[in-house]
């Protein structure tokens, strides 16, 4: 899950972690009081969506007066932001985050991510602050730094001190940047985050170690024991029909195509994608409907599918393993016929009970094309919809 | 031979008046495996289904004498399980449960290290030796025994590569599934190594998915040390970055993790790669018979 900008930083925040004064606003009055109240001769007006190059598409904006907050304000809010992370269609701004300007000296990267090599948390640093860190690992590796962490002691203060001395933080600032690592640190276990990205980190020009940005993302399987980050969640920043699929416990993604995929299992999902687009059609989104694929969960996720305007056509591919292929069948024959479906739908059976399974599709009187393989299916599918 | 389980395993189960538990326990029964207890704090000194269920994962051991666990408790108490069944000094842990959180996988990885428990999982389907003993979620009837191994991190794609191999009459030595999860118990490698060793096993099926470098690793592993020929296959080469596609392990990151640089490595290695989900067992004929095995792989008519 990810929140905005903002939000990270209050969280930060509440962790005795340097971050700029700031407020958030909803409208162009809200921005001006916001920036009347924190008082200061420069005043950065910041667009909050979940994705990451709002400054190079135009959403932060620096204002030296009351009057630039009112127009930059004016100008980003409800504006549709279009960067490398929020895909063509870009997104709409819908709260601003009205922030203290500082005397920036120089600009760093601090992030924490779970390394998958070492299974442990890993805290990484950069003097290359401001430019993606992948960006950075490409061209200048050398300019890298980790510091692996001990989940029994948790990020040691000698680790934060050499990675600040690894990115050369100036000598006097060593102390404050261990204190930010060590608080930042406690904010990722604690939170059960996936990501804490801090790009830039700085230095001002009155002695702090602040973040100037603020990315976190948090761990799905642990929201159960994070009601607080679940507060955070934004449902207009999530595709509506992903927010549709998490309330029956369909994995749902959605993708360009025009071919709607219902698959159990996840692997099998993705593989579902693979194949159609080997027999050179396009997927219309990733569906997983879990072991348990019952009549309500098929139909669900027809419905899901077919709110998609761009599908053409339906492939259905279960492998029934515990699950028996006539119960599957029944759930399908079932949910056809709740949805009116007018769209060719190909579904390949396979498994426990498949014979019985493929004779209750074929009895049920409904245009539904069977399918002998998952390669057929796919075929099958594709020239469907092409035709 | 197999590897990791045969009809000699003792088993526990873990969460074995939960729904999820009850059920695949029966199925696991009437399958041969050898249940000897169940552990559900609270409901020790009852039976389910005729067995003993106890306290405590040590009071098990103690009493039954088993050798593995497998463990369908809820999320939020699994790694909990996981490290108590460590702790009693059960030498296989098979995971099951979906959804525990990657800090407290850290936690169970560091708390297994210096110990002799071998974690499998978590969210995986467990691992079968075919006619033998099957520990997990899988329908057992589609495997039948033989000499391929089989290695995936993922559930139906497994049964998906199974069940082609065993129509073409190929049976399998023991398949495992390591799971989706970013930070697991037992890894591609760690696998391998196994087959490798396993006299029965003449050739593995490997499948693997997008995220992380696990398979990247083990196909540098493969061209080092295999003394068998390893089938691949790679899954979500058309899913897009920065989606979690349904695994929490399955996500392509700052660019990394991609389908097309695990196809790569793994094919500069050696490694056969199928083309399609469709051609995993194909492709699998294919290599044994270039390699002079099918003959002695054909264990079925």
């Amino acid at each position: 899950m990810n929140i905005h900008e903002y939000q990270g930083k209050e969280i930060l925040r509440s962790y005795g972690v340097a971050v700029p004064n700031g407020k958030v606003a909803y409208s162009v009055e809200e921005a001006v009081e916001a920036a009347k109240s924190l008082g200061t001769d420069v005043t950065v007006v910041k667009a909050q969506i979940h994705a990451g190059g709002r400054g190079k598409a135009g959403g932060v904006k620096v204002a030296k007066s009351l009057e630039e907050v009112r127009t930059y304000a004016d100008d980003i809010l409800g504006k549709t932001l279009v960067t490398h992370q929020t895909g063509p269609e870009g997104k709409e701004v819908k709260r601003l985050l009205i922030e203290e300007g500082c005397d920036i000296k120089s600009e760093y990267y601090i992030g924490l991510v779970v390394d998958r090599a070492t299974d442990r948390v890993v805290m990484m640093g950069s003097e290359e602050g401001g430019t993606e860190i992948e960006e950075v690992a490409e061209k200048t590796p050398e300019k890298i730094f980790k510091e692996v962490v001990d989940p029994v002691v948790g990020l040691m203060p000698y680790q934060a001190r050499r990675l600040a001395f690894n990115i050369n933080i100036p000598k006097e600032l060593v102390r404050e940047a261990v204190k930010f690592m060590m608080g930042l640190y406690q904010v990722f276990v604690d939170k059960d985050c996936s990501i804490a990205e801090i790009n830039p980190l700085v230095t001002t020009g009155d002695g702090k170690v602040m973040a100037l940005d603020a990315k976190l993302n948090f761990d799905s399987n642990a929201l159960f024991r994070q009601k607080a980050v679940l507060e955070y969640r934004d449902l207009d920043e999530e595709d509506p029909k992903e927010i549709e699929a998490s309330k029956f416990d369909l994995s749902y993604i959605s993708l360009d195509g025009n071919i709607g995929c219902m698959v159990n299992g996840a692997g099998l999902a993705m593989a579902t994608m693979d194949i159609i687009k080997h027999y050179n059609g396009d997927p219309a989104n990733f569906l997983d409907v879990g072991g348990g694929a019952t009549k309500e969960k098929v139909t669900e996720a027809f419905k899901i599918i077919l709110s998609d305007e761009d599908v053409k056509g339906i492939y259905v591919n279960i492998f029934g393993g515990i699950m028996k292929c006539d119960v599957i069948a029944e759930g399908v024959v079932a949910a056809t016929k709740e949805v009116g479906l007018n769209i060719p739908l190909v579904v390949r059976l396979e498994g426990t009970n498949v014979d019985l399974g493929k004779k209750i599709l074929k009895e049920s009187g409904l245009d539904i094309t069977a399918a002998d393989s998952m390669a057929d299916g796919a075929e099958k599918i594709v020239s469907l919809v092409k035709a | 031979m197999s590897i990791l389980i045969n009809k000699d395993t003792k088993v526990i189960v873990q969460g074995i008046t939960g729904a999820t538990g009850l059920f695949h326990t029966k199925q696991a029964v009437e399958y041969g495996t050898n249940i000897v207890g169940g552990v559900t704090p609270g409901k020790g000194g009852t039976e389910v289904e005729g067995i003993p269920v106890f306290d405590t994962v040590s009071d098990a051991v103690a009493k039954t004498g088993a050798n593995a666990s497998v463990i369908y408790v809820p999320p939020p108490f699994a790694a909990d399980a996981i490290m108590e069944a460590a702790d009693a000094g059960v030498e296989l842990v098979i995971t099951i449960t979906e959804g525990i959180p990657v800090t407290d996988m850290i936690k169970v990885k560091r708390y297994l290290e210096g110990k002799d428990t071998r974690l499998i999982g978590p969210n995986c389907p467990g691992v079968i030796t075919p006619e033998e003993c099957k520990i997990g979620i899988m329908p057992g009837y589609i495997h039948k025994k033989g000499h391929v191994g089989v290695v995936s991190r993922s559930g139906t794609l497994t049964y998906e590569a199974v069940h082609q191999l065993s129509t073409e009459g190929i049976g399998q030595s023991t398949a495992v599934g390591i799971g989706g999860d970013p930070v697991n118990g037992t890894n591609f490698i760690d696998t391998l190594k196994l087959f490798n060793e396993d006299p029965d096993t003449y050739a593995v099926i490997m499948i693997g998915e997008i995220g992380g470098t696990a398979e990247e690793e083990a196909a540098e592993w493969i061209k080092a040390n295999m003394k068998k020929p390893v089938v691949g296959f790679i899954g979500g080469q058309t899913a897009p970055p920065g989606k979690r596609m349904g695994h929490a392990g399955a996500i392509i990151s700052g660019g990394k993790g991609t389908a097309a640089e695990k196809i790569k490595t793994l094919q500069s290695c050696g490694v056969e790669v199928a083309e399609t989900p469709a051609v995993m067992g194909e492709t699998l004929i294919k290599v044994l018979k270039e390699t002079g095995l099918y003959e002695q792989c054909v264990t079925h008519k």
